[in-house]
């Protein structure tokens, strides 16, 4: 009875509601205006059976203690946090209206216990579970996953009978498999053991090692060797998966961090790498295009997701623009002096921080928008993050453009044929001045786009800057200068040495290797690893 | 004899040297009189607040003076020097945190503080030795030096030069930051070493003992600045300064460069660190902000504002920023734009004063004496004028 009462809920039908008075969500909760908690639970589960789109709001309202009596009309409505001023945003619960913010004080809380939070749970896994959306169906399975209750044995089974998607069924197995483990049938724990054996779970390995644990004097707590064997079985697989899976997700958070180093150096590939020009400067530059995404935000306040692909020009031409009045003021004069343009374009980055600071000195915020939040779970151990896969793409285009850039454009042209001999190009005809002016342009404004992509990924603040600087030189010098393809395989390889190191002696101990290990490749290969051959090499 | 002819050499014959030792004496002997032998209210009285600034000051020139060396007269411009200073410093706090003793918060006779507080049971072994006050000061001169040693030896033997040069000490200075900020290195991570009781038996409160430090600090930057001096009015001084002006000359005229370099290198190093050595006690912490990379670079703006490749013009420069600095950030109305004055020193020294400040004074001298030659000549005739073209 009880099974074909979930049954026929699953599907949105009602027959038999066997505690409601009322049919309807309005009347139902009404019920959960009682101090007693075994009524609430049934006003719980009463509601649980409504088809209304509405339930689902108001169960987990009530599971997050969001759920309220308005004392003035005794309206249900749910809390949505707090208002600037405040007062408490609400909605109300029936309709899903939204209603004026409201005190605190004029509010009171339908409390809750632990069966009450049973049931609301029981209910919202039961709604879940049967939504039409796959995405809010495998969100449901992985919470059941995560905390595994035998009283929703029955719950999964019937939702087992139902689904048809095949990803949602495993993990519907998965969720049963934790519930019968525990089981006392052996045939049900040897299969739980079994479908455990093809998850990564961390707690399935937990469990399958307390099955396998030995006491003192050496004998296995776990009478059954059927049992043993095939949890023994289980848990090499498990391991042999996770370690696979370790490697791929080292490798993607390498490529990642690869590739935002690629972004913060790309620029100073350019102005140090064809230039010669070292500018301290250049984390300044991608601090300046990380506050163009943040003022761009402050203009268009409701359009995040546009915004910030408005910001990517603005940042180029806000960095480059600098970068071209640093170039023609400053460093014009330089020229033939490295060692004092280091020390001028440091104190330039001193006078934009101190700007920076002076404008906010605290960091400020950067919204992220929806498309790039979120991440591509695959299983416990591999989850992507968005935002890390968009910087990948992101950063290989910046290097494809700007190689396009360099050798099919007539300003290219001109730039690599300055770099290459100054005399020859001005007496063709080239006003290399002006080439040296856009070439800092270019390089600057390079670095405005990674400031973009960068502000995406962490703090936006008058640091910003020199997090980045030191890595940045480090990924030219490496790669080797004057060569961008040096840059792309300097930034990943590093990038990726870097989180493999990470895991076995934590971030700090690998980025202090990692910096040794360029120290002491410097001395091995002073020109980087893709140096330039023939007449590049003289100074 | 010799000796007169040595003094006169390294001192006598130059005059900035000559004023700049002389003041030198002068602030030893007057600074710490004042503040002993006058009284608390009196118009003379030097406070003790200011008998450790100076010191302070006297440390950073110094620091000033070990760059200047390496840079001025061998253009190895290095970004790692407040890493060697800092070293030093740490070399010295680990002997200033032994002689706590017992006398820490947690009473324990042998570990300082933060290792009993991290649990560590024993004393790792590369603290061995530091209760010693001349193995310690051994340690001062010798970890700052055998680091410059090694890595000078790798990065001139493969001749990294110039920018290269300067990024990769740069890296170095970074590395050594956040090794030191781990808890687990052994050096009190975040916090440093601190809190600190006395020295060779003597509290460190004192004002005698203070003094004492501070005319040591005095002695150490007169002591460096002969030992500058000889070396670069010497044979090997010369080398020096072709191997910055002409490097594969000077290689091609059959000198090992790299040997000069790494030579002059470690000594800038041991220099630096006894500098830090200094600077600890006078200050009562050292901790692994003093890697910072920005702190490297400072000293750079220090010797590049008073003049590179004079040494009096490093102390001069060290002592007229760091006064601008305590006077800048000493004032609420004035904290905000010292970084902002900071950062237009770095760049119109460079463009505007290439020389330095000490160039100002050479450059009015000149002048002057120019007219002076010029009122002569229009005075006596003929033989005058020839002499002078």
């Amino acid at each position: 009875m009880k099974r074909l009462v979930i049954l026929l809920g699953m599907l949105g039908v009602v027959f038999l509601p066997p505690f409601v008075l009322a049919d309807d969500l309005a009347g139902a909760i009404k019920q959960l205006d009682t101090k007693s908690y075994s009524k609430k639970v049934k006003a719980v589960n009463a509601i649980g059976e409504i088809d209304d789109p509405r339930v689902l709001d108001v169960l987990l309202a009530l599971r997050e203690g969001q759920l309220y009596i308005h004392k003035g009309n005794k309206n249900f409505v749910i809390g949505r946090g707090e208002s600037s001023e405040g007062l408490v945003r609400i909605v109300d619960a029936v309709t899903g209206e939204k209603l004026d913010d409201i005190a605190s004080g004029a509010l009171s809380k339908i409390k809750i216990n632990n069966r009450v939070r049973g049931a609301a749970r029981t209910a919202i896994s039961k709604i879940q579970l049967s939504a039409k959306d796959k995405s809010t169906r495998l969100n449901a399975v992985r919470n059941l996953i995560k905390s595994p209750d035998d009283k929703l044995r029955d719950l999964i089974v019937a939702a087992l009978d139902n689904e048809e998607n095949s990803e949602v069924i495993k993990g519907l197995n998965v969720a049963l498999a934790f519930i019968d483990i525990n089981s006392n049938d052996k045939k049900l724990r040897i299969s739980a053991i079994e479908v455990l054996g093809e998850t990564v779970e961390p707690r399935a390995v937990t469990i399958l090692q307390d099955i396998l644990s030995k006491d003192e004097e050496g004998n296995s707590e776990e009478e059954d060797s059927e049992i043993i064997r095939s949890a023994e079985k289980s848990l090499e697989k498990i391991e042999s998966r996770t370690s696979l899976y370790e490697f791929i997700k080292n490798l993607f958070f390498g490529l990642s961090l690869g590739s935002i180093l690629l972004l913060a150096a790309i620029g100073l590939a350019i102005t140090f790498g064809v230039m010669g020009v070292i500018n301290m400067a250049h984390g300044e530059m991608i601090m300046i295009g990380a506050y163009t995404t943040f003022f761009v935000q402050q203009l268009f306040p409701n359009w995040v997701g546009g915004s910030i692909l408005l910001s990517i020009p603005l940042a180029f031409l806000a960095s480059g623009l600098v970068g071209v009045v640093i170039e023609r003021t400053i460093i014009r004069h330089l020229y033939g002096r490295p060692l004092e343009t280091l020390l001028a374009t440091f104190g330039v980055s001193l006078i934009l921080q101190q700007l920076a600071r002076t404008y906010n000195s605290n960091n400020v915020p950067v919204k992220a928008p929806d498309w790039l939040s979120g991440s591509w779970h695959i299983n416990s151990v591999l989850e992507f993050n968005y935002v890390h896969m968009y910087i990948i793409v992101f950063s290989l285009i910046v290097l494809a453009v700007l190689t396009l850039v360099l050798k099919k454009t007539y300003l290219g042209l001109q730039m690599r044929a300055v770099t290459q001999n100054r005399a020859m190009a001005n007496s063709m005809g080239i006003r290399s001045s002006w080439v040296d002016a856009l070439t800092f342009g270019l390089g600057s404004g390079i670095a405005g786009i990674a400031g973009v992509a960068l502000s995406q990924i962490g703090n936006v603040g008058p640091n910003l800057g020199q997090g980045y600087i030191i890595d940045s030189f480090m990924v030219v010098v490496f790669g080797g200068v004057g060569n961008l393809l040096g840059t792309f395989f300097g930034g990943v390889s590093l990038g990726i040495v870097n989180k493999f190191l990470e895991p076995q002696v934590g971030a700090v101990v690998a980025k202090i290797i990692v910096l040794v290990f360029i120290i002491l490749f410097i001395q091995w290969r002073p020109r980087g690893l893709f140096a330039l051959k023939g007449r590049f090499v003289e100074d | 004899m010799l000796k007169d002819s040595l003094l006169q050499r390294l001192v006598l014959s130059d005059q900035g040297s000559k004023f700049t030792i002389a003041a030198l004496i002068v602030i030893g002997v007057i600074v710490p009189f004042l503040n002993l032998a006058m009284p608390e209210g009196s118009f003379l009285h030097v406070s003790d607040y200011s008998v450790a600034l100076i010191g302070k000051y006297l440390c950073f020139a110094l620091l000033a003076l070990a760059l200047d060396l390496v840079w001025g007269y061998c253009g190895i411009l290095s970004l790692g020097h407040g890493a060697f200073f800092a070293l030093g410093g740490y070399a010295m706090g680990m002997y200033l945190m032994r002689q706590i003793g017992d006398r820490g918060v947690y009473g324990h006779p042998e570990l300082p503080d933060f290792m009993v507080f991290l649990n560590w049971d024993a004393l790792p072994w590369y603290w061995y030795g530091f209760d010693n006050f001349f193995f310690a000061m051994l340690m001062v001169m010798f970890v700052p030096g055998l680091l410059a040693f090694i890595f000078g030896w790798l990065a001139f033997r493969s001749r990294v030069t110039g920018v290269y040069f300067s990024i990769i000490t740069q890296a170095l200075t970074a590395a050594l930051s956040l090794a030191f900020f781990l808890n687990d290195f052994g050096f009190g991570g975040n916090n440093g070493l601190t809190d600190f009781k006395d020295i060779l038996g003597a509290s460190l409160q004192s004002n005698g003992t203070r003094a004492v430090i501070f005319i040591c600090s005095v002695i150490a930057l007169i002591g460096s600045y002969i030992l500058c001096r000889y070396i670069v009015t010497s044979k090997l001084g010369r080398v020096l300064i072709s191997v910055r002006d002409a490097e594969s000359r000077t290689r091609f005229i059959g000198y090992r460069v790299e040997h000069y370099k790494v030579f002059v290198f470690t000594i800038s190093a041991v220099l630096a660190g006894i500098a830090g050595a200094l600077y600890v006690p006078q200050v009562g912490i050292i901790n692994p902000g003093e890697f910072s990379p920005l702190n490297s670079i400072e000293v750079v703006i220090w010797v590049a504002l008073g003049g590179r490749g004079t040494l009096y013009g490093a102390v001069v420069g060290a002592l007229v920023v760091n006064f601008a600095k305590t006077y800048f950030t000493g004032s609420k109305l004035f904290v905000e734009y010292w970084l902002f004055l900071l950062g237009a020193m770095f760049i119109l020294i460079p463009i505007f004063l290439p020389k330095g400040m000490v160039d100002i004074v050479d450059q009015w001298k000149k002048k002057h004496a120019q007219s002076k030659a010029t009122e002569v000549n229009s005075k006596i005739s003929g033989d005058a004028q020839e002499h002078t073209s």
